[in-house]
């Protein structure tokens, strides 16, 4: 049975253009799913949909999203927040705008075990002070009096997966969590997300355009094209055997960093035209009911 | 040390501030036709009349030695003496500067509330009709001038329901037990809330009249910058925690948005300390401005320099409070 299962979702901009095509989905408790595609394909649009966090000009237009047995598109609005803010969290990607920088490290962390989860005020700084310790940031007191703009971009990330992980979630949306960090930086955050998740048994939705990442941390990958899964695989398979043209090529033009005279390989025209006339095809057989 | 230095400079570049007002008032109403000493004596009086009368003021000097007894006064808290009522001016001023005060903070008061409640319902319903019709009112709002709004006001609550009085700043029969002229202020501490009731209703119109204009102002601004805050990644960030979307308008946006409406409140208080002038003339209420009013048209000189002293005063005050709000909700500029 999975925590999270994602059924024929489409979502569509208000008034035409489609975002997610009857997109189906599994993320098992405690399992690591990636989804990857090209900028706009539509992998930070199922996050948005699971977290309830859809921007106002976009509307789901048909399916299902369970999560944790309930279907939240059929929860009132405070009910499904609720939720939403008990079992899941988010891990954004920019962590220089992602904390609000009139309040304290402290409160940004305990808020939701505060407000939401009603734990008491000293349990939910004892616990604050624990995770810091876990995303090993040192002077947890100083940090958590201290407010986002006096921390450095990689210390702010560490907040935001500690504050990810304050309530023990059962699902984490991590939308791109390393793209806006330094390139050293990158490869600690992504050992941190990994080690916690493995910890913790989270499952973890990882929304991410680099397969590199894939391959460390994910087991399952969704592959997007224009809002359309075009292939669902395990991750073992996917870098052994990619079933679908668009998977392949997509594999193919990932930048051999070990070899400096290697060119670029773009993913062809040809398998370019084919993919969207699958999409085209999708499209006619949805007008057609 | 740092805030010593800031301090410094500020008080600084606020006497050169004072000192340039000073020069401008004493002689821009000095170039002026029309003179006190006309104003005074009655039709028919000799050129030895004026000249003796011009003498007792110190008229007859020469205008640079005029200035430099004035300032000279002025250094040692001694702003000259009303040619009209022969009282001191800084007591003249200072009696009614209290009723100024309490008129212009009620209607800043009221100006931030209405602005905010408008902001914060227009943005927790955006994109339907109330914010379209909270649109309309603040366009309607901005587009009449605060006299104007007196006026109406006027017709509306005291003529046509008359529920507010219309003139004056407490009814006269009224026995007062009040030692300071912070009557407002000074009944609440008496627990007389008799008479604090008799003086709200006076001051209900003109502070209402005062604050319409500003409270459009704020609800724009604040309605603007609270709508673009909302779509800002920790606002986010807490929708998925939970929250609703009332109690993230007021905890994650309302502070960061109401900065760039902060300043922006200290620059219109100015203009609206500047309008009770006209508000004052109109609801005959006793304070600053009505005297100032009067005080022109007597040609009353010393007066008219205290008045006009005191009000760059009060603007230079409200600009450094302004500043130090600022720094108070912005932490970004405390540690700096």
């Amino acid at each position: 049975m999975s925590y999270l299962s994602i059924r024929n979702l489409s979502v569509r901009l208000k008034g035409g253009l489609p975002l997610l095509r009857r997109v189906s989905l599994d993320v098992a408790a405690g399992e690591v799913r990636g989804l990857v595609g090209e900028s706009g394909a539509g992998k930070s649009m199922i996050g948005k949909a699971v977290l309830g966090i859809l921007p106002p000009a976009a509307e789901i237009t048909e399916g299902e999203i369970l999560l944790d047995g309930a279907d939240l598109l059929r929860l009132s609005p405070a009910e499904r927040r609720r939720h939403i803010g008990a079992t899941c969290a988010l891990i954004p990607q920019d962590p220089l705008t992602a904390l609000n920088p009139s309040h304290r490290i402290g409160p940004q962390i305990t808020d939701r075990l505060v407000d939401i989860l009603g734990w008491t005020r000293a349990d939910a700084d004892a616990r604050a002070r624990a995770l810091l310790a876990e995303v090993q940031i040192p002077e947890p007191d100083r940090v958590l009096r201290a407010y986002p703009h006096e921390l450095s971009g990689g210390m702010r990330q560490r907040i935001l997966i500690a504050s990810a992980f304050a309530a023990e979630p059962k699902l984490i949306v991590a939308d791109e969590p390393t793209t806006a960090l330094d390139v050293t930086v990158q490869k600690q955050i992504l050992k941190l997300i990994a080690g916690m998740q493995a910890r913790h048994g989270t499952a973890l939705l990882f929304v991410t355009h680099d397969l590199g990442v894939v391959s460390k941390v994910c087991q399952q990958l969704s592959v997007l094209y224009s809002g359309m899964v075009v292939e669902d695989t395990p991750v073992r398979d996917f870098f052994a055997t990619p079933r679908h043209p668009y998977s392949a090529a997509l594999l193919a033009a990932t930048p051999k960093y070990t070899d400096p005279s290697a060119g670029l390989n773009p993913v062809p025209d040809a398998v370019i035209e084919a993919v969207r006339a699958e999409v085209a095809a999708f499209d006619r057989r949805a007008a057609h009911g | 040390m740092q805030i010593l230095r800031i301090l410094f400079l500020r008080l600084l570049t606020t006497l050169v501030t004072l000192a340039g007002v000073a020069v401008i008032v004493f002689f821009v109403i000095r170039v002026v036709p029309g003179n006190p000493i006309a104003m005074m004596l009655p039709p028919g009086a000799t050129e030895a009349d004026v000249a003796r009368l011009s003498a007792l003021y110190g008229l007859d000097k020469p205008l640079p030695t005029q200035f430099g007894i004035w300032v000279a006064g002025v250094m040692q808290g001694d702003f000259g003496t009303s040619i009209t009522t022969r009282q001191p001016v800084l007591q003249l001023v200072l009696s009614r500067l209290p009723a100024t005060l309490e008129l212009s903070i009620m209607a800043l008061v009221m100006a931030v509330i209405l602005g905010g409640i408008a902001a914060l319902v227009g943005t927790r319903r955006r994109g339907t009709g109330t914010e379209g019709a909270i649109d309309i009112a603040n366009g309607m709002a901005l587009s009449v001038p605060d006299f104007l709004w007196g006026l109406i006001l006027i017709l509306v609550f005291g003529v046509l329901v008359p529920v507010f009085h219309i003139s004056g700043r407490v009814t006269p029969s009224l026995d007062l037990p009040f030692t300071t002229n912070f009557y407002l202020f000074e009944s609440l501490l008496r627990l007389r809330f008799d008479l604090w009731a008799d003086i709200v209703s006076h001051m209900f119109m003109p502070a209402l009249a005062l604050a319409i204009p500003l409270a459009a102002i704020i609800g724009q601004l604040l309605k603007q910058s609270l709508k673009e805050t909302m779509n800002l990644d920790y606002v986010t960030l807490a929708r998925t925690k939970g929250y609703g979307e009332t109690r993230v308008i007021l905890r994650e946006a309302l502070r960061n948005a109401a900065l760039p409406t902060l300043t922006l409140v200290g620059v219109q208080f100015t203009f609206l300390i500047g309008g009770t002038v006209i508000i004052e003339r109109l609801f005959s209420y006793e304070g600053l401005g009505n005297m100032a009013i009067d005080a022109v048209i007597n040609r009353d000189l010393p007066l008219i320099q205290g008045i006009v002293i005191l009000f760059a005063v009060i603007f230079v005050a409200v600009n450094m409070i302004v500043d130090l709000l600022y720094a108070v909700l912005n932490p970004r500029l405390r540690h700096a």
